[in-house]
Protein backbone atom coordinates (compact mmCIF):
# COMPACT_ATOMS: atom_id res chain seq x y z
CA UNK A 1 0.00 0.00 0.00
CA UNK A 2 1.11 3.27 -0.90
CA UNK A 3 1.28 6.12 2.26
CA UNK A 4 2.80 8.77 -0.10
CA UNK A 5 1.90 9.67 -3.68
CA UNK A 6 3.15 12.90 -5.69
CA UNK A 7 2.06 13.29 -9.36
CA UNK A 8 4.72 15.83 -10.93
CA UNK A 9 4.94 17.77 -7.74
CA UNK A 10 6.63 20.82 -8.74
CA UNK A 11 7.85 24.21 -6.93
CA UNK A 12 9.15 27.54 -8.30
CA UNK A 13 10.48 30.42 -6.13
CA UNK A 14 10.45 33.15 -8.81
CA UNK A 15 12.11 31.98 -12.07
CA UNK A 16 14.37 29.12 -9.93
CA UNK A 17 12.42 25.83 -10.19
CA UNK A 18 13.64 24.10 -7.29
CA UNK A 19 11.57 20.77 -7.27
CA UNK A 20 11.02 20.02 -10.91
CA UNK A 21 8.05 17.46 -12.07
CA UNK A 22 8.51 14.64 -9.74
CA UNK A 23 6.47 11.46 -9.03
CA UNK A 24 7.26 8.92 -6.32
CA UNK A 25 5.29 6.76 -4.08
CA UNK A 26 6.16 5.58 -0.66
CA UNK A 27 5.32 2.32 0.69
CA UNK A 28 3.88 1.51 4.24
CA UNK A 29 6.26 0.25 7.29
CA UNK A 30 9.25 1.41 4.90
CA UNK A 31 12.10 4.00 5.18
CA UNK A 32 12.30 5.68 2.22
CA UNK A 33 15.31 8.24 1.72
CA UNK A 34 15.92 11.18 -0.70
CA UNK A 35 19.65 11.09 -1.50
CA UNK A 36 21.14 14.48 -3.21
CA UNK A 37 23.43 16.92 -2.62
CA UNK A 38 22.21 20.65 -0.67
CA UNK A 39 19.93 22.53 -2.58
CA UNK A 40 18.49 19.73 -4.75
CA UNK A 41 15.07 20.18 -3.83
CA UNK A 42 14.47 17.29 -0.96
CA UNK A 43 13.71 20.07 1.34
CA UNK A 44 11.40 21.66 -0.33
CA UNK A 45 9.82 18.42 -1.75
CA UNK A 46 9.40 17.72 2.64
CA UNK A 47 8.10 21.08 3.21
CA UNK A 48 5.60 20.46 0.50
CA UNK A 49 4.45 17.20 1.78
CA UNK A 50 4.27 18.44 5.02
CA UNK A 51 1.85 21.41 4.13
CA UNK A 52 4.06 23.90 4.91
CA UNK A 53 4.75 25.05 1.06
CA UNK A 54 2.14 25.35 -1.65
CA UNK A 55 3.28 23.30 -4.82
CA UNK A 56 3.27 25.55 -7.90
CA UNK A 57 1.77 22.70 -9.71
CA UNK A 58 0.97 19.28 -9.26
CA UNK A 59 -0.60 16.92 -6.74
CA UNK A 60 0.46 14.94 -3.86
CA UNK A 61 -1.72 12.84 -1.44
CA UNK A 62 -0.50 11.21 2.09
CA UNK A 63 -2.42 8.27 2.63
CA UNK A 64 -5.53 9.16 0.27
CA UNK A 65 -5.53 13.17 1.92
CA UNK A 66 -4.69 15.95 -0.36
CA UNK A 67 -1.91 17.96 0.62
CA UNK A 68 -3.69 20.99 -0.54
CA UNK A 69 -7.05 20.80 -0.21
CA UNK A 70 -7.21 18.07 3.07
CA UNK A 71 -4.12 19.95 4.87
CA UNK A 72 -5.82 19.48 8.57
CA UNK A 73 -6.27 15.54 7.67
CA UNK A 74 -2.43 15.50 6.48
CA UNK A 75 -0.90 17.41 9.50
CA UNK A 76 -2.73 15.10 11.59
CA UNK A 77 -1.31 12.22 10.34
CA UNK A 78 2.44 13.37 10.24
CA UNK A 79 5.27 13.62 12.45
CA UNK A 80 8.36 16.32 10.85
CA UNK A 81 11.96 16.71 12.08
CA UNK A 82 13.15 19.65 10.43
CA UNK A 83 16.64 20.54 9.08
CA UNK A 84 17.33 23.38 11.66
CA UNK A 85 15.88 22.66 15.24
CA UNK A 86 12.62 23.85 15.89
CA UNK A 87 12.78 23.57 19.96
CA UNK A 88 11.43 26.12 22.47
CA UNK A 89 15.14 26.60 23.97
CA UNK A 90 13.20 28.47 27.00
CA UNK A 91 11.25 25.05 28.30
CA UNK A 92 12.42 22.02 29.72
CA UNK A 93 12.41 18.74 26.90
CA UNK A 94 9.28 17.46 28.95
CA UNK A 95 7.54 20.89 28.55
CA UNK A 96 7.90 20.30 24.53
CA UNK A 97 6.91 17.48 24.69
CA UNK A 98 3.99 17.95 26.42
CA UNK A 99 3.10 21.57 24.35
CA UNK A 100 3.17 18.82 20.88
CA UNK A 101 0.90 16.77 22.72
CA UNK A 102 -1.63 18.88 23.58
CA UNK A 103 -1.44 20.62 19.98
CA UNK A 104 -2.54 17.05 18.64
CA UNK A 105 -4.90 17.10 20.78
CA UNK A 106 -3.90 13.74 23.32
CA UNK A 107 -5.53 13.26 26.31
CA UNK A 108 -4.36 14.30 29.90
CA UNK A 109 -3.52 10.11 30.53
CA UNK A 110 -2.40 9.93 26.73
CA UNK A 111 -0.10 12.47 26.87
CA UNK A 112 2.07 11.26 30.46
CA UNK A 113 2.18 7.90 29.51
CA UNK A 114 3.30 9.25 25.81
CA UNK A 115 5.76 11.71 27.13
CA UNK A 116 7.41 8.55 28.79
CA UNK A 117 7.21 6.26 26.31
CA UNK A 118 8.89 8.56 23.54
CA UNK A 119 11.33 9.77 25.81
CA UNK A 120 12.78 6.57 27.08
CA UNK A 121 12.35 5.37 23.31
CA UNK A 122 15.40 8.37 22.94
CA UNK A 123 17.03 7.82 26.28
CA UNK A 124 16.45 11.39 27.95
CA UNK A 125 13.76 10.25 30.56
CA UNK A 126 16.45 11.48 32.63
CA UNK A 127 16.99 15.01 30.90
CA UNK A 128 13.23 15.53 30.96
CA UNK A 129 13.50 18.65 33.26
CA UNK A 130 16.37 20.35 32.30
CA UNK A 131 16.03 23.39 29.77
CA UNK A 132 16.25 22.40 26.45
CA UNK A 133 19.20 25.38 25.83
CA UNK A 134 21.09 23.49 27.47
CA UNK A 135 21.31 20.05 26.04
CA UNK A 136 24.04 18.91 23.10
CA UNK A 137 23.13 18.82 19.64
CA UNK A 138 22.51 15.03 19.90
CA UNK A 139 20.13 15.37 22.60
CA UNK A 140 17.88 18.31 20.59
CA UNK A 141 18.14 15.63 17.95
CA UNK A 142 16.92 12.88 19.83
CA UNK A 143 14.21 15.31 21.49
CA UNK A 144 12.69 16.01 18.24
CA UNK A 145 12.57 12.90 17.39
CA UNK A 146 10.85 11.74 19.94
CA UNK A 147 8.60 14.62 19.57
CA UNK A 148 7.83 14.03 15.75
CA UNK A 149 6.87 10.15 16.90
CA UNK A 150 4.37 11.95 20.21
CA UNK A 151 0.94 11.86 17.99
CA UNK A 152 1.84 7.96 16.56
CA UNK A 153 2.48 9.76 13.04
CA UNK A 154 1.42 7.65 10.31
CA UNK A 155 4.44 8.40 8.62
CA UNK A 156 7.71 10.22 10.17
CA UNK A 157 9.12 12.97 7.86
CA UNK A 158 13.30 13.55 9.04
CA UNK A 159 14.95 16.38 7.22
CA UNK A 160 19.00 15.76 7.35
CA UNK A 161 18.52 13.96 10.56
CA UNK A 162 21.99 13.70 11.27
CA UNK A 163 23.28 16.74 9.67
CA UNK A 164 26.39 18.27 11.55
CA UNK A 165 26.38 15.57 14.68
CA UNK A 166 29.57 13.69 15.73
CA UNK A 167 29.82 9.92 14.43
CA UNK A 168 29.00 8.02 17.70
CA UNK A 169 25.73 10.36 17.68
CA UNK A 170 24.57 9.66 14.17
CA UNK A 171 24.74 5.87 15.00
CA UNK A 172 23.05 6.15 18.07
CA UNK A 173 20.34 8.08 15.99
CA UNK A 174 20.31 6.05 13.29
CA UNK A 175 19.47 3.20 16.05
CA UNK A 176 16.55 5.20 17.53
CA UNK A 177 15.14 5.45 14.06
CA UNK A 178 15.60 1.71 12.60
CA UNK A 179 13.59 1.14 16.02
CA UNK A 180 10.77 3.10 15.63
CA UNK A 181 10.28 1.76 12.10
CA UNK A 182 10.39 -1.28 13.68
CA UNK A 183 8.75 -0.64 17.09
CA UNK A 184 5.92 1.38 16.31
CA UNK A 185 5.20 0.40 12.69
CA UNK A 186 6.16 4.36 11.48
CA UNK A 187 6.63 4.97 7.91
CA UNK A 188 10.04 7.21 7.47
CA UNK A 189 10.70 9.52 4.89
CA UNK A 190 14.10 11.20 5.05
CA UNK A 191 16.41 13.13 3.43
CA UNK A 192 20.11 12.72 3.53
CA UNK A 193 23.43 13.57 1.43
CA UNK A 194 25.09 10.98 3.25
CA UNK A 195 25.43 7.85 1.15
CA UNK A 196 26.18 6.15 4.53
CA UNK A 197 23.21 7.28 6.28
CA UNK A 198 20.51 6.04 3.27
CA UNK A 199 23.12 3.13 3.13
CA UNK A 200 22.64 2.33 6.53
CA UNK A 201 18.74 3.17 7.23
CA UNK A 202 17.11 3.05 3.67
CA UNK A 203 14.70 0.25 1.57
CA UNK A 204 14.68 2.26 -0.95
CA UNK A 205 16.77 5.56 -2.36
CA UNK A 206 15.72 8.15 -4.53
CA UNK A 207 18.22 9.69 -5.87
CA UNK A 208 17.55 13.48 -6.75
CA UNK A 209 19.29 16.51 -8.36
CA UNK A 210 18.33 19.71 -9.34
CA UNK A 211 15.15 19.32 -8.80
CA UNK A 212 14.77 15.84 -10.59
CA UNK A 213 14.64 12.30 -9.64
CA UNK A 214 17.11 10.19 -11.60
CA UNK A 215 15.88 6.85 -10.31
CA UNK A 216 14.42 4.99 -7.47
CA UNK A 217 15.58 1.60 -6.05
CA UNK A 218 16.71 -0.23 -3.24
CA UNK A 219 20.24 0.79 -2.20
CA UNK A 220 21.42 -2.78 -3.25
CA UNK A 221 20.47 -2.50 -6.18
CA UNK A 222 21.80 1.26 -7.06
CA UNK A 223 25.09 0.27 -5.25
CA UNK A 224 25.04 -3.26 -7.92
CA UNK A 225 24.55 -0.72 -10.63
CA UNK A 226 28.01 1.10 -9.84
CA UNK A 227 29.98 -2.45 -8.89
CA UNK A 228 30.55 -3.94 -5.42
CA UNK A 229 34.18 -2.10 -5.35
CA UNK A 230 35.82 1.08 -7.38
CA UNK A 231 39.03 1.29 -8.75
CA UNK A 232 40.20 4.45 -10.01
CA UNK A 233 43.46 5.11 -11.51
CA UNK A 234 45.02 8.01 -13.52
CA UNK A 235 47.27 7.66 -16.49
CA UNK A 236 49.19 9.17 -19.85
CA UNK A 237 46.58 8.07 -21.68
CA UNK A 238 43.50 7.82 -20.33
CA UNK A 239 41.38 7.55 -23.77
CA UNK A 240 43.07 4.61 -25.22
CA UNK A 241 43.24 2.67 -21.67
CA UNK A 242 39.82 3.03 -21.35
CA UNK A 243 38.92 1.85 -24.80
CA UNK A 244 40.65 -1.49 -24.10
CA UNK A 245 39.15 -1.86 -20.57
CA UNK A 246 35.78 -1.54 -22.01
CA UNK A 247 36.38 -5.08 -23.76
CA UNK A 248 36.59 -6.84 -20.41
CA UNK A 249 33.72 -8.06 -19.06
CA UNK A 250 34.59 -8.42 -15.76
CA UNK A 251 34.36 -4.53 -15.09
CA UNK A 252 30.99 -3.41 -15.05
CA UNK A 253 31.13 -0.24 -15.42
CA UNK A 254 34.00 2.43 -16.86
CA UNK A 255 33.45 6.27 -16.26
CA UNK A 256 35.89 8.78 -17.14
CA UNK A 257 36.23 12.50 -15.48
CA UNK A 258 38.49 14.89 -14.79
CA UNK A 259 41.56 13.23 -15.47
CA UNK A 260 41.16 9.92 -13.41
CA UNK A 261 39.28 6.78 -14.44
CA UNK A 262 36.78 4.86 -12.18
CA UNK A 263 36.20 1.14 -12.89
CA UNK A 264 33.38 -1.11 -11.46
CA UNK A 265 34.14 -4.18 -10.44
CA UNK A 266 33.72 -7.34 -7.97
CA UNK A 267 36.67 -8.33 -5.16
CA UNK A 268 38.90 -4.95 -6.54
CA UNK A 269 42.19 -5.73 -4.43
CA UNK A 270 42.45 -9.07 -6.88
CA UNK A 271 41.76 -6.92 -10.13
CA UNK A 272 44.84 -4.14 -9.43
CA UNK A 273 47.13 -6.42 -10.98
CA UNK A 274 44.92 -7.18 -14.17
CA UNK A 275 44.63 -3.42 -15.00
CA UNK A 276 47.87 -2.68 -14.47
CA UNK A 277 48.65 -5.61 -16.59
CA UNK A 278 46.78 -4.84 -19.58
CA UNK A 279 48.10 -1.31 -19.08
CA UNK A 280 51.65 -2.50 -19.28
CA UNK A 281 50.90 -4.07 -22.55
CA UNK A 282 49.66 -0.89 -23.99
CA UNK A 283 52.80 0.50 -22.89
CA UNK A 284 50.64 2.67 -20.72
CA UNK A 285 52.07 4.30 -17.08
CA UNK A 286 49.53 4.14 -14.80
CA UNK A 287 50.63 7.09 -11.93
CA UNK A 288 48.39 6.18 -9.49
CA UNK A 289 45.32 3.48 -8.71
CA UNK A 290 43.56 2.73 -5.63
CA UNK A 291 40.35 0.80 -4.81
CA UNK A 292 37.45 1.59 -2.47
CA UNK A 293 33.82 0.72 -1.78
CA UNK A 294 31.30 2.67 -3.84
CA UNK A 295 30.50 6.25 -2.31
CA UNK A 296 27.54 8.28 -3.15
CA UNK A 297 29.73 10.61 -5.47
CA UNK A 298 30.29 6.95 -7.85
CA UNK A 299 26.07 6.44 -7.29
CA UNK A 300 25.93 9.98 -8.57
CA UNK A 301 28.72 10.03 -11.07
CA UNK A 302 26.83 7.26 -12.45
CA UNK A 303 23.43 9.13 -13.14
CA UNK A 304 24.49 12.34 -13.25
CA UNK A 305 27.68 12.47 -15.01
CA UNK A 306 29.45 14.70 -12.33
CA UNK A 307 30.57 14.21 -8.90
CA UNK A 308 28.56 16.13 -5.66
CA UNK A 309 31.62 18.28 -5.71
CA UNK A 310 30.97 19.59 -9.04
CA UNK A 311 28.06 21.74 -7.40
CA UNK A 312 29.06 23.01 -4.67
CA UNK A 313 28.80 26.59 -5.44
CA UNK A 314 32.06 28.87 -6.39
CA UNK A 315 31.46 31.34 -4.40
CA UNK A 316 29.55 30.42 -1.34
CA UNK A 317 28.82 34.07 -0.37
CA UNK A 318 27.00 34.53 -3.38
CA UNK A 319 24.84 31.78 -2.81
CA UNK A 320 24.13 32.39 0.64
CA UNK A 321 22.67 35.51 -0.90
CA UNK A 322 20.77 34.27 -3.34
CA UNK A 323 19.32 32.07 -0.73
CA UNK A 324 18.57 34.22 1.57
CA UNK A 325 16.76 36.16 -1.04
CA UNK A 326 14.64 33.63 -1.80
CA UNK A 327 13.49 33.37 1.73
CA UNK A 328 12.36 36.12 1.54
CA UNK B 1 -11.80 19.28 17.28
CA UNK B 2 -13.01 22.21 19.39
CA UNK B 3 -11.48 21.11 22.15
CA UNK B 4 -8.37 20.19 20.46
CA UNK B 5 -7.86 24.27 19.40
CA UNK B 6 -9.03 25.11 22.74
CA UNK B 7 -6.17 22.82 24.20
CA UNK B 8 -3.85 24.53 21.46
CA UNK B 9 -5.00 28.01 22.55
CA UNK B 10 -4.02 27.11 25.93
CA UNK B 11 -1.16 25.55 25.40
CA UNK B 12 0.18 28.60 23.08
CA UNK B 13 -0.58 30.58 26.29
CA UNK B 14 1.16 28.56 28.51
CA UNK B 15 4.23 28.88 26.87
CA UNK B 16 4.12 32.50 26.89
CA UNK B 17 3.15 32.13 30.73
CA UNK B 18 6.98 30.20 31.12
CA UNK B 19 9.12 32.28 28.73
CA UNK B 20 7.56 35.70 30.66
CA UNK B 21 8.41 34.21 34.14
CA UNK B 22 11.89 32.65 33.28
CA UNK B 23 13.02 35.79 31.50
CA UNK B 24 13.78 37.19 35.06
CA UNK B 25 15.83 40.34 33.29
CA UNK B 26 13.53 40.76 30.65
CA UNK B 27 10.40 41.38 33.60
CA UNK B 28 12.67 43.35 35.64
CA UNK B 29 13.55 45.97 32.42
CA UNK B 30 9.80 45.95 31.96
CA UNK B 31 8.67 47.25 35.20
CA UNK B 32 11.52 49.20 36.03
CA UNK B 33 11.72 51.27 33.23
CA UNK B 34 8.18 52.63 32.79
CA UNK B 35 8.59 52.91 37.14
CA UNK B 36 11.78 55.05 35.98
CA UNK B 37 9.72 57.33 33.85
CA UNK B 38 6.98 57.50 36.26
CA UNK B 39 9.40 58.90 39.13
CA UNK B 40 11.28 60.74 37.46
CA UNK B 41 9.30 62.75 35.47
CA UNK B 42 6.69 62.54 37.71
CA UNK B 43 9.09 64.27 40.26
CA UNK B 44 11.00 66.26 37.68
CA UNK B 45 7.75 68.01 36.18
CA UNK B 46 5.97 67.95 38.82
CA UNK B 47 7.18 71.92 39.45
CA UNK B 48 6.52 73.32 35.71
CA UNK B 49 2.53 74.29 34.94
CA UNK B 50 1.16 72.92 31.62
CA UNK B 51 -2.15 74.77 30.65
CA UNK B 52 -4.91 72.37 30.26
CA UNK B 53 -3.77 69.87 33.41
CA UNK B 54 -5.64 69.82 36.75
CA UNK B 55 -4.21 69.11 39.62
CA UNK B 56 -1.24 66.68 40.31
CA UNK B 57 1.12 65.99 37.42
CA UNK B 58 1.64 62.46 38.53
CA UNK B 59 -2.39 62.23 38.15
CA UNK B 60 -1.83 62.97 34.78
CA UNK B 61 1.16 60.83 33.50
CA UNK B 62 -0.15 57.41 35.46
CA UNK B 63 -2.58 57.15 32.40
CA UNK B 64 0.40 57.39 29.88
CA UNK B 65 2.66 55.39 31.36
CA UNK B 66 0.71 52.22 32.15
CA UNK B 67 -0.60 52.57 28.61
CA UNK B 68 3.42 53.00 27.48
CA UNK B 69 4.15 49.69 29.71
CA UNK B 70 1.48 48.12 27.96
CA UNK B 71 1.70 49.04 24.08
CA UNK B 72 5.83 47.93 24.17
CA UNK B 73 5.40 44.85 25.95
CA UNK B 74 2.54 43.48 23.99
CA UNK B 75 4.06 45.42 20.78
CA UNK B 76 7.10 42.77 21.57
CA UNK B 77 4.69 39.76 21.80
CA UNK B 78 3.68 40.03 18.19
CA UNK B 79 7.54 40.65 17.01
CA UNK B 80 8.81 37.90 19.06
CA UNK B 81 7.12 35.49 16.37
CA UNK B 82 10.65 36.48 14.60
CA UNK B 83 12.51 34.90 17.41
CA UNK B 84 10.15 31.89 16.63
CA UNK B 85 11.57 31.87 12.97
CA UNK B 86 14.45 32.31 13.43
CA UNK B 87 14.58 29.32 15.76
CA UNK B 88 12.70 27.41 13.83
CA UNK B 89 9.97 26.56 16.60
CA UNK B 90 7.74 28.54 14.21
CA UNK B 91 7.75 25.54 11.99
CA UNK B 92 6.75 23.14 14.82
CA UNK B 93 3.79 25.36 15.34
CA UNK B 94 2.67 25.98 12.03
CA UNK B 95 2.94 22.11 10.87
CA UNK B 96 0.35 21.27 13.74
CA UNK B 97 -3.14 20.60 13.23
CA UNK B 98 -4.21 23.25 14.45
CA UNK B 99 -5.91 26.54 12.34
CA UNK B 100 -4.14 29.40 12.11
CA UNK B 101 -6.74 31.83 13.99
CA UNK B 102 -6.11 29.42 17.49
CA UNK B 103 -2.51 29.63 17.37
CA UNK B 104 -3.21 34.34 16.35
CA UNK B 105 -5.50 33.90 19.49
CA UNK B 106 -3.41 31.69 21.80
CA UNK B 107 -0.08 33.96 20.71
CA UNK B 108 -2.55 37.10 21.18
CA UNK B 109 -3.95 35.96 24.88
CA UNK B 110 -0.36 35.11 26.45
CA UNK B 111 1.01 38.81 25.12
CA UNK B 112 -1.87 40.38 26.76
CA UNK B 113 -1.92 38.55 29.93
CA UNK B 114 1.92 39.43 30.58
CA UNK B 115 1.26 42.75 29.65
CA UNK B 116 -1.47 43.40 32.13
CA UNK B 117 0.33 41.97 34.74
CA UNK B 118 3.15 44.79 34.24
CA UNK B 119 -0.08 47.06 33.37
CA UNK B 120 -1.12 46.52 36.87
CA UNK B 121 2.01 46.87 38.55
CA UNK B 122 2.44 50.29 37.93
CA UNK B 123 -1.23 51.20 37.84
CA UNK B 124 -1.12 50.15 42.04
CA UNK B 125 2.38 51.49 42.29
CA UNK B 126 0.63 54.51 40.91
CA UNK B 127 -1.81 54.19 43.87
CA UNK B 128 0.54 53.90 46.24
CA UNK B 129 1.45 56.88 44.87
CA UNK B 130 -1.32 58.87 45.68
CA UNK B 131 -3.30 58.56 42.48
CA UNK B 132 -7.07 58.39 43.25
CA UNK B 133 -9.78 57.24 41.25
CA UNK B 134 -13.30 57.77 40.87
CA UNK B 135 -15.47 54.91 40.82
CA UNK B 136 -15.59 50.92 40.30
CA UNK B 137 -17.01 51.47 36.81
CA UNK B 138 -14.36 53.64 35.67
CA UNK B 139 -11.59 50.86 37.24
CA UNK B 140 -13.39 48.21 34.94
CA UNK B 141 -13.79 50.39 31.75
CA UNK B 142 -9.52 50.93 32.22
CA UNK B 143 -9.69 47.06 32.41
CA UNK B 144 -11.01 46.76 29.14
CA UNK B 145 -9.15 49.41 27.50
CA UNK B 146 -6.45 48.01 28.77
CA UNK B 147 -7.25 44.77 26.77
CA UNK B 148 -7.83 46.15 23.76
CA UNK B 149 -4.92 48.15 23.75
CA UNK B 150 -2.84 45.15 24.28
CA UNK B 151 -4.55 43.14 21.59
CA UNK B 152 -3.89 46.30 19.63
CA UNK B 153 -0.25 46.14 19.93
CA UNK B 154 0.00 42.74 19.68
CA UNK B 155 -1.44 42.86 16.23
CA UNK B 156 0.90 45.35 15.42
CA UNK B 157 3.45 43.46 16.23
CA UNK B 158 2.33 40.50 14.01
CA UNK B 159 2.47 42.98 10.89
CA UNK B 160 6.10 43.78 11.51
CA UNK B 161 7.02 40.38 11.79
CA UNK B 162 5.53 39.31 9.22
CA UNK B 163 6.87 41.65 7.07
CA UNK B 164 10.37 41.71 8.42
CA UNK B 165 13.17 38.72 8.58
CA UNK B 166 15.55 40.14 11.14
CA UNK B 167 15.48 42.91 14.26
CA UNK B 168 16.53 45.67 12.65
CA UNK B 169 13.73 46.71 10.56
CA UNK B 170 11.65 46.40 13.84
CA UNK B 171 14.53 49.30 15.73
CA UNK B 172 13.89 51.60 12.83
CA UNK B 173 10.26 51.42 13.27
CA UNK B 174 10.26 51.75 17.33
CA UNK B 175 12.34 54.97 16.98
CA UNK B 176 11.00 56.30 13.89
CA UNK B 177 7.44 56.21 14.47
CA UNK B 178 6.34 54.44 17.43
CA UNK B 179 8.62 57.14 19.60
CA UNK B 180 7.50 60.47 18.15
CA UNK B 181 3.88 59.07 18.46
CA UNK B 182 4.41 58.17 21.61
CA UNK B 183 5.56 61.76 22.62
CA UNK B 184 2.39 63.17 21.13
CA UNK B 185 -0.19 61.17 22.63
CA UNK B 186 -0.46 63.40 25.59
CA UNK B 187 1.54 61.02 27.65
CA UNK B 188 3.84 63.26 28.93
CA UNK B 189 2.34 66.51 28.32
CA UNK B 190 -1.17 67.76 27.49
CA UNK B 191 -2.33 68.27 23.33
CA UNK B 192 -3.44 72.00 23.93
CA UNK B 193 -4.30 75.07 21.97
CA UNK B 194 -0.43 75.77 22.89
CA UNK B 195 0.80 73.50 20.40
CA UNK B 196 1.28 74.16 16.70
CA UNK B 197 -1.79 73.00 14.41
CA UNK B 198 0.50 71.04 12.65
CA UNK B 199 1.13 69.04 15.34
CA UNK B 200 -2.21 68.59 16.99
CA UNK B 201 -3.89 67.47 13.86
CA UNK B 202 -0.93 64.52 13.84
CA UNK B 203 -2.02 63.96 17.84
CA UNK B 204 -5.37 63.83 16.39
CA UNK B 205 -4.79 61.42 13.85
CA UNK B 206 -2.48 59.54 16.44
CA UNK B 207 -3.77 56.11 17.67
CA UNK B 208 -1.94 56.11 20.57
CA UNK B 209 -3.59 59.58 21.55
CA UNK B 210 -6.80 57.83 22.18
CA UNK B 211 -5.68 55.08 24.19
CA UNK B 212 -3.60 57.51 26.42
CA UNK B 213 -6.71 59.39 26.77
CA UNK B 214 -9.20 56.64 26.99
CA UNK B 215 -6.97 55.30 29.97
CA UNK B 216 -6.82 58.79 30.92
CA UNK B 217 -10.63 59.09 31.56
CA UNK B 218 -11.29 55.83 32.90
CA UNK B 219 -8.57 55.53 35.24
CA UNK B 220 -8.48 59.31 36.46
CA UNK B 221 -11.29 60.95 35.18
CA UNK B 222 -9.89 64.02 34.89
CA UNK B 223 -7.49 66.03 32.07
CA UNK B 224 -8.97 63.60 29.14
CA UNK B 225 -10.21 65.28 26.14
CA UNK B 226 -12.77 62.77 25.28
CA UNK B 227 -15.10 60.47 26.71
CA UNK B 228 -13.87 57.42 27.48
CA UNK B 229 -16.51 55.79 25.88
CA UNK B 230 -15.61 57.43 22.88
CA UNK B 231 -12.44 56.38 23.43
CA UNK B 232 -12.65 53.15 23.92
CA UNK B 233 -14.93 53.08 20.93
CA UNK B 234 -11.95 54.32 18.70
CA UNK B 235 -9.71 51.89 20.50
CA UNK B 236 -12.01 49.12 19.40
CA UNK B 237 -12.16 49.57 15.47
CA UNK B 238 -7.94 50.16 15.59
CA UNK B 239 -7.93 47.15 17.33
CA UNK B 240 -10.03 45.10 14.74
CA UNK B 241 -8.08 46.82 12.55
CA UNK B 242 -4.77 45.79 13.45
CA UNK B 243 -5.83 42.37 14.37
CA UNK B 244 -7.81 41.88 11.19
CA UNK B 245 -4.39 42.65 9.33
CA UNK B 246 -2.03 41.09 11.48
CA UNK B 247 -3.61 37.87 11.36
CA UNK B 248 -4.25 38.15 7.40
CA UNK B 249 0.20 38.68 6.87
CA UNK B 250 0.65 35.93 9.73
CA UNK B 251 -1.48 33.51 7.99
CA UNK B 252 0.20 34.51 4.39
CA UNK B 253 3.56 34.06 6.09
CA UNK B 254 5.26 30.59 4.72
CA UNK B 255 7.39 28.78 7.30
Amino acid sequence: MDIIRTKNLTKKFNDFTAVDNISFSVRKGEIFGFLGPNGAGKTTTIKMLTTLLYPTAGSATLFGFDIIKQRDKVRQNIGVVFQEPALDTELTGQENLDFHARMYGLSKNNRKQRINDVLSLVDLVDKKDVLVKNYSGGMKRRLEIARGLMHFPTVLFLDEPTLGLDAQTRRAIWNYIKKMNKEEQTTIFLTTHYMDEADYLCDRVGIIDQGKILIIDSTKNLKNSVGNDVITLSCSELDKLMKRLEKEDWIKKTKQHDSQLTLGVEKGEEKIPVVIEIAQTLKIKIKSISVRKPTLDDVFIHFTGRTMRDQEPENPMKEMAKFYHRRR
Amino acid sequence: MIVQELQAIYVMWLRQMKRFIRAKSRIVASIVQPLFFLFILGSGFRVATFAGIEGDYLHFLAPGIITMAIMFSSMFTGVSVLWDKQFGFLQEVLVAPISRFSIILGRTLGGATTALIQGFIIFFVSLALGVQFPSIAGLLLTVVTMVLISFTAVGFGLIIASKMSDFHGFQVIMNLLIMPLFFLSSAFFPISESLPTWLKTIAFLNPLFYMVDGIRGSFTGANNIFPPVVDLLIIFVICLFMMGLGSYFFSKSEA
